[in-house]
């Protein structure tokens, strides 16, 4: 029998209407604008760019703000918006060797043409907190010098052009596209790649960290890592010819991984690749180092049965909107299976003890 | 990646592109008057799929979607614009494609000027600056003097 209860309707408004009031805080603070958490939460914003696998900076700040900073809750109303929005089209794969660099380090080369440009990064500060940021202040403008217009080639083209790395040849293969068509296995590399881009990022992090650790060790150096901006080229069909119509920050890293060879070819590096929405380099590298430990089928290397090398665990697992989701929902009422099964322990203890009874 | 085109075309495809990267507040201030017009298709706010590269240069792969806007126009004398932009700015996508439909008129010449020249130079200032502080932390490796090569 299915008994259908209502009567939490009114709970429930006064619930949403406590959660705006706490959402706002304390009303003698100023509360804070879209506009603000966009500009100065700029890397929290990346993240629910990145998940939310939207690029669109003002409404990942209001979902921030509306999630009351709760990032995940944020992914999933951008992801929920998305759903509601006609898709134009596809870009042009976008150019990533033509990159605005902001950010560009090679952990295996020291000069390299473009040279290593550390950007506006967290790296070599003292992980002090400055109280100084507690008091609102002016911030001195960044020291610029004279740009050199010189190109910033891949690090990984130049070890390519002597045959010692793993090559990445043109091709123009149909990407297949996992919000459209659900996830089949075995994936391609190109989907594997759109899952682990709209990963959750401690998820990707902890399983690129166990590959370091051993499980599905493949020894990776970041090659490179570039931070800027690329434009996007659409093909509009009313013109008939491509126009850039934006452009997009991006994180991209490319790690240079143990060796491969065969009878009939010498040993070469391999590569592992990571491409984020946003200002992501944990997650850019996380995501290279899982993509790698990935191909250990089409590198003809051993199943060692880590996770990082599982497929299905890895697709299956790293969207966080889809574990909420299901994590959650058993939060929510369950009275009538919980009734089930009460009833059916019920059966069964009075069963044992018929049963004990009886063969005394 | 492009293929050659005629220099009409890349001459459109070159403003059509300054027009869709402008800040929305500066396209609406450069182009305050907009000419009568009619709507062939009203802004119209949706997504474009951006595409990646694996490695950088192998096969293509989805990134993740970008909101865009787009519009289409047609002025009182005949010319079509069109606009695609970035974001869900509906005003910015209006503007973007009259005036992609005035540069197909006599009135080239002063949008030319009174728009996509002071875009195109702020543009190119935002990059600049970008691009000296970038410079700025780049760095310059020199080689410590050690005691066994003396």
């Amino acid at each position: 029998m299915y008994v259908a209860v209502k009567g939490g309707e009114r709970a429930i408004d006064a619930a949403h209407a406590w959660l705006a009031e706490e959402r706002r805080g304390d009303p003698a603070i100023p509360e804070l604008t879209v506009a603000q958490i966009r500009e100065q939460m700029a890397l929290a914003v990346n993240r629910v760019m990145a998940e939310g696998s939207l690029y669109d900076p003002d409404l990942a700040a209001l979902a921030i703000k509306q999630a009351r900073g709760d990032l995940i809750e944020a992914v999933f109303l951008i992801r929920a918006y998305r759903t509601t929005l006609p898709r134009f089209g596809v870009s042009r794969p976008v150019d990533t060797a033509a990159m605005a660099v902001d950010r560009r380090v090679s952990a295996t080369f020291k000069d390299l043409p473009g040279g290593q440009v550390l950007g506006p990064t967290f790296d070599y500060t003292h992980r002090l907190l400055d109280f100084a940021l507690a008091a609102e202040g002016e911030v001195p403008p960044a020291p610029q010098a004279p740009a050199r217009d010189e190109p910033v080639p891949h690090v990984t083209g130049l070890l390519d052009r002597d045959g010692l790395i793993e090559g990445q040849p043109r091709d123009d293969t149909p990407a297949p596209d996992l919000t459209r068509q659900p996830l089949e296995l075995p994936a391609s590399r190109a989907l594997r790649l759109q899952a682990l881009a709209r990963a959750d990022e401690g998820f990707t992090l902890s399983l690129a960290y166990s590959t370091q650790r051993g499980y599905g060790r493949t020894h990776a150096f970041v090659g490179e890592l570039r931070i800027g901006r690329v434009a996007v080229q659409v093909d509009l069909p009313e013109l008939g010819f491509a126009v850039e119509i934006g452009e997009v920050e991006l994180t991209e890293c490319d790690t240079v991984n143990q060796f491969k060879g065969s009878k009939t070819e010498p040993p070469q590096f391999t590569r592992g690749y990571g491409l984020v929405m946003g200002q992501s380099e944990r997650k850019a590298i996380s995501m290279s180092l899982v993509d790698r430990a990935l191909r250990w089928q089409e590198l003809g290397e051993d199943f060692t049965g880590a996770p990082a090398q599982d497929e299905e665990f890895v697709l299956s697992h790293c969207d966080n909107i889809q574990a909420t989701g299901f994590l959650e929902h058993i939060k929510l009422p369950h009275y009538v299976d919980f009734q089930a099964e009460l009833e059916l322990v019920r059966r069964m203890r009075r069963e044992a003890v018929q049963m004990q009874e009886a063969a005394e | 990646m492009s293929q050659p085109s005629p220099p009409e075309t890349a001459r459109r495809r070159d403003w059509i592109s300054a027009l869709a990267k402008a800040p929305p507040g500066r396209l609406a201030a450069l182009l305050p008057d907009l000419p009568a017009h009619e709507m062939l298709r009203a802004p119209e706010i949706g997504t474009v799929m951006v595409q990646g590269r694996i490695g950088g240069t192998g096969a293509p792969f989805n990134l993740g979607e970008m909101t865009v806007t787009r519009c289409s126009v047609r002025l009182a004398g005949g010319a079509v614009g069109h606009a695609c932009v970035q974001g869900r700015d509906k005003g910015h996508a209006a503007r973007a494609a009259l005036a992609d439909a005035l540069m197909q008129t006599d009135a080239a010449p002063r949008i030319e000027a009174q728009v996509l020249a002071p875009l195109r130079a702020e543009a190119a200032q935002v990059r600049a600056s970008r691009a000296a502080k970038a410079a700025a932390t780049r760095v310059e490796f020199f080689t410590m003097l050690r005691g066994e090569d003396a």
